[in-house]
């Protein structure tokens, strides 16, 4: 009985935070697109308008699976080999956020540059 | 391959952490061992189905189920680990004495069990999935470094079960009536880490699109990507730039956990005091 009030409470939640959608479409986002290929984003540094939601959409043209991940933009997302996804990411202010392929951290990296 | 075993080590601590924790909360239950098994077990499956159909899923919800499944599963593991919490106060002296009544608390308490086995097998889900989707990376990218990768995962696999081993054992040093009370707190933390990564899944789907703004931003300090922040993060849910919202979620989160707990506690010196004579 617990569990079951426990996990309506939860559901109840769920269902208020999904009906908070529409808001995300308030601000007509920026959409932003980069592409995978060898191991390389590219472009490497693509740009945003600040202080807009921004949609950023990954394709992976490489036969394997990498994980789109950013601290900064707060995603992480895998991108299937050949796949392609999209993240949302809030209004940001003017700076640069670090982005990487959690695979492959070291060496396939990029900047999101909002001015 | 000391590269791979970073990877995969680093994958595995959260799940090697959480079942560490578990097997120490249902040390001497009877049983017990089985369901953490079968949990693993499970979400060994279920990484490699995950990773397997990682596309579809991707695609799935018009883009966001990826997302929405992550934050299902998460928030599945904080309503267990509630549910334990809970049941635990109202039972969990009976279990801890557990001489007598050993039919009934066993019984009640296998429930309990089952929920600790879903939580360890969505653990290992989440984090196998991602282990699996890599190891599927080196092995469609063959090369002559191939079996070197292989032998790095293998070795950061090994590593996280270190975790566990030493979590573990760690944690049954403690005396018995101590362990309960860190056992409560430590999953009442982990409860909250958990329901505050789900909250990161449903911003990032864009179905949580407000209090979105950075409370804070300690990553100069301790960045969560480090050794020690990958275990603070499992372990109290630190995020070294977390949103407004998953701030919130945390301490609501933690709220519930203890105002559930404090309902449902049984006070233990009932018994005591009805032998007592009235005034």
């Amino acid at each position: 009985m617990t569990a079951a009030r426990t996990a309506s409470l939860l559901g109840a939640a769920l269902v208020l935070a999904l009906g908070f959608a529409p808001a995300a479409f308030a601000d007509e986002p920026a959409k932003v697109s980069i592409t995978l290929k060898d191991h390389k984003f590219s472009p490497a540094e693509p740009t945003a308008p600040a202080g807009k939601p921004i949609v950023i959409e990954v394709v992976n043209l490489d036969g394997t699976p990498a994980e789109f991940e950013s601290k900064a933009l707060r995603v992480e997302k895998v991108v299937a080999g050949g796949g392609k996804i999209t993240v949302q990411v809030r209004p940001l202010k003017p700076g640069r956020y670090r982005f990487f392929d959690d695979y492959r951290e070291s060496t396939t990296e990029g900047f999101l540059v909002t001015q | 391959m000391l590269g791979a075993l970073i990877i995969v080590f680093r994958e595995v601590i959260e799940a090697g952490l959480i079942v560490g924790i578990v097997l120490a909360v249902t040390q001497g239950v009877h049983g017990s061992r089985l369901f953490i098994a079968t949990g693993i077990a499970a979400g060994v499956v279920g990484a490699c189905l995950v990773a397997a159909f990682a596309g579809v899923i991707a695609g799935a919800l018009a883009g966001i189920g990826q997302e929405i499944f992550n934050a299902s599963i998460l928030l599945v593991a904080v309503v267990m680990l509630i549910w334990h919490n809970v049941w635990m106060a109202s039972h969990g002296r009976e279990l801890a004495a557990q001489v007598k009544q050993v039919g009934d608390a066993v019984r009640a308490g296998r429930r309990s069990i089952v929920a600790l086995g879903v939580v360890c097998a969505v653990a290992v889900m989440r984090e196998g999935s991602e282990i699996a989707l890599f190891m599927y990376g080196l092995a469609a990218s063959a090369g002559s470094t191939t079996a070197d990768l292989l032998i790095g995962s293998a070795l950061g696999l090994a590593a996280g079960v270190g975790v566990t081993v030493v979590t573990y054992l760690g944690l049954v040093t403690i005396p018995p009536r101590r362990l309960f009370a860190v056992t409560t707190v430590l999953i009442s933390f982990l409860a909250a880490g958990l329901a505050a990564q789900a909250v990161l899944f449903l911003q990032q789907a864009g179905v949580a699109s407000f209090l979105e703004g950075t409370a804070w931003d300690t990553s100069a300090i301790l960045s969560d990507t480090s050794l020690f922040g990958r275990v603070l993060h499992t372990l109290i849910g630190y995020s070294d730039q977390p949103s407004v919202l998953q701030v919130v979620v945390y301490v609501a989160t933690l709220a519930v956990i203890v105002a559930l707990t404090k309902a449902f506690a049984r006070p233990p010196a009932r018994k005591a005091l009805g032998a007592a004579p009235a005034e």
